[in-house]
């Protein structure tokens, strides 16, 4: 059950590129900018070299599309991320257009199903029209909402300078309130001459006929019979859909036909307080992304950066980050399966096993970075402190001695609980195909029989010194969605074993402690294999000590792509599960 | 002698001695305070991260059952208190709004951290609402990011000090002539979020600012 170790050689990726120059030659040019990598493919073509590049280059896998608002230029540019599952370095393809609206470029949703989502976000927040995508609706704001906030010249309702730090907080520091400077005293923005009186808001129309209606007409023109079909809002407000996520689901009985995820409910604007942050101001609001694992998500961002600024981590550091993400994707899991039954109907019991266990970890997250949650524990070439000893003797106890036995004691209570296994047993979740259309990563695709983990995929940090085995079940169905988190937990335990016994001495960070970085102008996307899946960020630097462009590719969000395929024809009942399995976050989904 | 929080008895009246143990004399707002206090029920609701330490302070190493407040429920109808817990985003808030309206009184707003508190660390984002108090009565903020289980106890037993502070015949749910004062109109998700109850000041702001320009 091993994966494949990567062949990442420059060689490789010098033949890529000049196979691909030679398979497209008046459509494909390479990134020249530098700093930049990948390949600039025209507008015209881009269907045409995306579809050669699953096929022919096998890049089934797309992790990203997002878009780049370089107003100097008049430019808008769309950056695709594509990787192949069986691992090794992904590719980088751009496309320019103009930056005069309507601005459109092809869609991708034919080639790969993942890009779902993400085009309907580069729509919502850049105003990039997608022709040929289906339903292009707004995602994170409502529909009526005025103007694309990513875009360069959006200024929202608190806008007080294009970056931070503002100088009237820095360095006298007196600053008013932001409700003062605003007309309406309040965070809001309205065009001008606005009137309530002729204003209609926009209905959810849209939303309703985007799902597929079966009360269609038929061959004669007449409306079919509509029978027992009703459409049923899920949500924001429930108790089983972790968070605020709303789905519009239509019904007939009790099966599912058609539902679409309504999101944006916790949608706090991550990418746009980051491109006003400096880069170290970022840091602790990835923390709040995926708000069960700060430590997954410093360590993307971390990664990021230092690709980015070409600088080495220290040894101790990196062994003190990968204990980090590892009793996190530990804790992480536990939670799943607490919650997953909590969703089941099983309520608490479970989930307080697993908070107990949690809590364990927590007091050492909050013994070496002074939070339980919101760590904010990395810098860049390191992590800000190092682990007091008494913590690195209570993370000793808790591995070596308690969290195996506490796996197998949840392990002995659970699997072969009747009701459990009968919930959970031949209820398909996703297969290999399915999975990889719809970009899934993490878990699900695991357990679907992928065995795709980037810590083996694409090693980062030093998980290229551990032994360990990348999970990996093959039924595709819930039980083993549900029996892979035990596996990933074994496989974590043993990793922590072996960094807490190769630890070495040493300083815990490469660089002097500074507020402000020094960045070259450049791009850089940095991915780790956080416990929902693949998490990446996207960062444009123009040498300023601000990020240009600051994009999270997260993983809840993506694979949630896929929970319409997942979930047509399934019983209502069986739809909190199938959710459930995703391990979704809304924090992370919204951002 | 008083210790508000040992009993109902009111300990400077004298019981004859051969019914101390059968009568108890109190006021009506006693009884009617304590009752509230040690039955706060939770709306079963998150918003974010903070939700995630509301559990954590449910569960067994917390265990906010010791104060009534463990009995969370999902439906509105049936909850005394709304804990707002974690960022409000102008796209969520009608949902709030909504679900606050449906409580019955009588019925109390905790804000759980900074977010709820003011907006926090995304005041400044186009899509968040900068405190729930802008819209919602809040008896109760808890300071912090996420705010630790210890603290949001914390907050709920000051929450349980106001209560017993309260007289029912003062109480705005029950004063006579005030009958709508716990409706909350429904903002309204335009170009983008309009307080209705501001409209007519937003209205002329935007006119203004047309006349400048």
């Amino acid at each position: 059950m091993t994966a494949p170790a990567s062949t990442t050689t420059i060689d490789a990726s010098a033949q890529l590129s000049a196979s691909l120059v030679a398979r497209f030659p008046d459509s494909v040019t390479a990134d020249a900018r530098p700093g930049f990598s990948g390949f600039i493919v025209k507008k015209e073509n881009l269907v045409e070299v995306a579809t050669a590049l699953r096929d022919e280059f096998s890049f089934d896998l797309l992790s990203t599309v997002t878009g780049v608002d370089y107003i100097a230029e008049n430019k808008m540019e769309v950056v695709y991320h594509a990787h192949r599952t069986t691992g090794g370095p992904g590719i980088v393809f751009k496309t320019q257009v103009d930056r005069v609206d309507p601005i459109e470029v092809p869609s991708l949703i034919n080639v790969w199903a993942g890009a779902d989502f993400q085009e309907r976000e580069a729509w919502d927040l850049m105003g990039i029209k997608f022709t040929g995508h289906p339903d292009l609706r707004r995602i994170l704001m409502w529909e009526g909402f005025e103007g694309h906030p990513l875009r360069k010249d959006y200024k929202e309702a608190f806008y007080e300078e294009d970056v931070k730090p503002y100088k009237s907080r820095w360095p006298e520091g007196n600053h008013t309130y932001a409700e003062f400077k605003n007309p309406y005293r309040d965070n809001v923005k309205l065009p001008e001459g606005f009137s309530l009186d002729n204003y209609q808001p926009q209905t959810e129309d849209q939303l309703y006929f985007s799902l597929e209606r079966s009360s269609t007409k038929n061959d004669a023109g007449h409306e079919k019979e509509m029978g027992d079909h009703m459409v049923v809002n899920m949500g924001p407000h429930h108790p089983s859909t972790h968070g605020v996520l709303r789905v519009a689901v239509e019904l007939n009985g009790e099966t599912i036909t058609s539902l679409k995820p309504v999101m944006g409910y916790l949608h706090r604007n991550h990418d746009k307080i980051g491109e006003r942050n400096t880069y170290l101001q970022i840091m602790p609001y990835t923390d709040r992304l995926d708000y069960f694992n700060s430590m997954a998500n410093n360590f993307g961002y971390a990664v990021t950066v230092e690709k980015l600024m070409k600088i080495p981590v220290a040894e101790r550091a990196e062994y003190i980050r990968v204990i980090m993400a590892e009793l996190s994707r530990v804790q992480n899991h536990l939670i799943f399966i607490g919650m997953l039954i909590n969703d089941l109907g099983s309520m608490y019991t479970p989930s307080l096993y697993a908070f107990e266990e949690r809590e364990l970890i927590l007091d050492i997250f909050e013994a070496v970075s002074g939070a339980r949650m919101m760590c904010n524990y990395f810098r860049f070439g390191g992590v800000v402190r190092d682990i007091p000893d008494d913590a690195m003797q209570k993370i000793k106890d808790l591995v070596f001695d308690r969290l195996q036995a506490k796996t197998d004691e949840m392990e002995r209570f659970l699997n072969e609980n009747e009701v459990l296994v009968a919930r959970l047993k031949d209820v398909h979740v996703l297969n290999a195909e399915e999975a990889i259309r719809h970009s899934v990563t993490g878990p699900c695709l695991r357990a679907a029989g992928v065995p795709y983990d980037l810590r083996r995929a694409d090693p980062y940090s030093v998980y290229d010194r551990f032994d360990f085995d990348v999970a990996v079940r093959y039924n595709g169905d819930m039980y083993d969605n549900y029996l892979i988190r035990f596996d990933e937990i074994r496989q974590s335990l043993r990793i922590l074993e072996q960094a807490l016994k190769q630890i070495p001495g040493g300083p815990i960070n490469s660089q002097k402690p500074q507020y402000q970085v020094r960045v070259p102008a450049g791009e850089a996307y940095g991915r780790v294999e956080s416990p929902k899946g693949e998490l990446a960020y996207y960062v444009v630097s123009n040498g300023k000590p601000n990020p240009y462009r600051y994009h999270v590719r997260a993983p809840s969000f993506v694979n949630l792509t896929a929970v319409e395929t997942m979930c047509k024809g399934v019983k209502i009942a069986d739809f909190v599960a199938l959710l459930a399995m995703l391990d979704i976050v809304m924090g992370e989904v919204d951002r | 002698m008083e210790n508000k929080y040992e009993g109902l008895n009111l300990p400077s009246y004298n019981i004859p001695e051969d019914i101390q143990n059968v009568v108890s004399i109190t006021t009506i707002d006693r009884l009617y305070n304590w009752g509230r206090r040690w039955s706060v029920w939770p709306l079963m609701f998150g918003l974010a991260c903070c939700a995630i330490e509301m559990i954590a302070a449910q569960t067994a190493r917390y265990d906010m059952a010791r104060f009534g407040m463990e009995v969370m429920r999902p439906t509105p109808r049936q909850a005394d208190m709304m804990l707002v817990s974690g960022t409000v985003t102008k796209k969520m808030l009608p949902s709030i709004i909504r679900l606050y309206n449906q409580m019955p009184e009588p019925k109390y707003v905790v804000a759980m951290g900074a977010c709820a508190s003011s907006g926090g660390p995304f005041k400044e984002g186009y899509n968040v609402v900068a405190g729930i108090d802008k819209f919602l009565p809040v008896d109760v903020y808890i300071p912090g990011c996420p705010p630790t289980p210890q603290a949001l106890i914390a907050g709920m037993m000051k929450l349980q000090e106001k209560i017993d502070k309260q007289s029912i015949k003062r109480v705005r749910w029950y004063e006579k002539g005030k009958v709508d004062s716990n409706y909350v109109p429904m903002p309204i998700l335009g170009p983008d979020l309009i307080d209705v109850r501001r409209s007519k000041e937003f209205e002329a702001a935007a006119a203004k600012k047309e006349g400048v320009a």
